[in-house]
């Protein structure tokens, strides 16, 4: 068993690792955009929060092929985006990495999102306003007393995020297509092991797959649970 | 101090409202808005620690202006120098009780405190005999401890006046008594004029001063008393007084109901 394992598992270093690469660039993205967002959209003032976070959710309910059009138009070498990347960096989003951790980064964006509003809301407004009558500004209430607060549910979050980066799969292969070594994940390795035909490779892929996610998720769980004594 | 107040707000729930319409002028060092719950008293006391956002009207203390919706002058909450001590302590859990008492001392957005900072801690600390919990979170506090750990935060900065927002409620009976001396010493010790909030004719009792009486979001009558237990005491019976009608009542049932609360 050992000696048929070798060679799977040296097939699937490569997609792992690149997979890892994507998926953890993916998610620091989603953290910082998603804890911002997931704050502004927590406070009561701000005008039209609610369409605010139904744009915000948009990524997670949309067919990923949708999600990665949109990519596409915008990112792609004639978008408004893609072009002026090109232009300005010389950066290529289409057919890369890069291109793959930012369709990652937009689907696992709305699950930080989401739980951070949730873990922000739950912060009793009292404690805010304690640090207010403190002589704390609202760069220091957010830095002391909202964030350490709502910690636990964003990390639950961005584990989710995680999670959900390295199973992408629509998006990434709209936007940078399946090329072994260079743009191809797990989830796109698992798909072309099917196609090809390579059963033992597609069953080793899962597992492995299935076994990093079901970890993450135990890991969001248990934070999620513990409390201040 | 001199507190100078004179606002309206009118907040709007679902299918009912309450105007509050405040004004109220105070100079010595204990100032007590006495009043049953939903008169508007905590509403006054949010407005002056810039909380909430009155809709018209000024608010001075010292001479000056911390709010005054004609000239446009709002100061915000954590440049008005007044101190806050909430009704539940509002004390931060995730920080210990040395970190909750420095917390507005400390600068920048990590906490850290200079040399001064510590000293201080340390001084109120020993102040209150707290120095053995320093480093235990608030969870693990009893009662009577959370509200010293909410007063000494509250008193770390030097606030100009310091606001108690029914400050003994949560107690029961017999450390509420002991706390109500306390916490009187202590303000007194550290130089820092109160106004307190509560329904309780035996706080007013202990603090004395200027009382408010509050009624249905105004305040309808203020005598002033000697500060302290010396005019507290013809305070309680001016309250308990069955000639005062509406806030005899109240002051009544609150005698009767203490404890229950």
């Amino acid at each position: 068993m050992p000696d048929s394992l070798l060679p799977l598992l040296y097939a699937a270093l490569i997609p792992l690792k690149l997979t890892f690469k994507v998926s953890l660039t993916a998610t620091a993205g989603a953290c910082v955009t998603g804890v911002a967002a997931g704050y502004a959209l927590s406070r009561r003032g701000l005008p039209g929060r609610e369409l605010l976070d139904a744009v915000c959710t948009l990524p997670l309910v949309l067919p990923p092929t949708v999600m990665g059009y949109y990519l596409l138009v915008v990112f792609g070498r004639r978008g408004v985006v893609g072009q002026w990347l090109l232009e300005r960096f010389d950066i290529t989003l289409v057919f890369t990495w890069q291109g793959a951790a930012l369709a990652a980064c937009v689907v696992a964006f709305p699950l930080v999102c989401k739980a951070a509003r949730t873990a922000f809301e739950g912060v009793d407004q009292g404690l805010e306003n304690a640090a207010r009558t403190l002589g704390a500004g609202e760069l220091r209430v957010f830095m002391r007393v909202s964030l350490p607060l709502a910690w636990r549910g964003i990390v639950s979050g961005t584990m989710l995020a995680l999670a959900r980066a390295m199973g992408e799969f629509g998006a990434t292969l709209m936007i940078a297509g399946n090329l072994p070594g260079r743009t191809q994940t797990l989830s796109l390795a698992v798909y072309e092991a099917v196609q090809a035909g390579n059963d033992d490779q597609a069953t080793f892929l899962v597992i492995l797959t299935s076994l990093v996610c079901v970890a993450l998720l135990l890991a969001s769980g248990k934070l999620l649970s513990r409390k201040y004594a | 101090m001199t507190l100078d107040i004179d606002i309206s707000k009118t907040l709007r729930g679902s299918g009912r409202s309450f105007t509050l319409g405040a004004r109220l002028r105070s100079g010595g060092r204990s100032t007590v808005l006495f009043g049953p719950s939903g008169s508007g008293k905590t509403l006054t006391l949010r407005a002056v620690s810039g909380l909430i956002r009155p809709d018209a009207g000024r608010i001075e203390l010292d001479g000056e202006t911390l709010f005054d919706s004609n000239k446009n002058v709002d100061i915000p909450a954590r440049d008005r120098g007044v101190g806050y001590v909430f009704q539940d302590y509002a004390l931060f859990p995730h920080l210990t009780v040395a970190e909750n008492v420095g917390f507005g001392l400390s600068c920048g957005c990590f906490g850290r405190l200079d040399k001064a900072g510590h000293a201080r801690v340390a001084e109120l600390l020993a102040l209150c005999g707290l120095e053995d919990l320093a480093h235990a979170r608030p969870g693990r506090l009893s009662g009577g401890q959370r509200q010293r750990v909410a007063l000494m935060r509250a008193l770390a900065r030097r606030p100009k006046v310091l606001l108690l927002d029914e400050p003994f409620a949560a107690l029961d009976p017999l450390l509420r008594r002991r706390m109500r001396r306390e916490v009187r010493g202590i303000c007194q010790a550290a130089g820092a004029p109160t106004v307190l909030i509560t329904h309780d004719p035996d706080d007013v009792q202990e603090f004395g001063g200027t009382v408010a009486l509050y009624e249905t979001g105004a305040v309808r009558e203020i005598r002033v008393f000697e500060d302290g237990p010396e005019g507290g005491a013809a305070a309680r019976e001016m309250l308990l007084g069955a000639h005062f009608g509406a806030y005899g009542e109240v002051a009544g049932n609150a005698g009767e109901n203490r404890g229950l609360t």
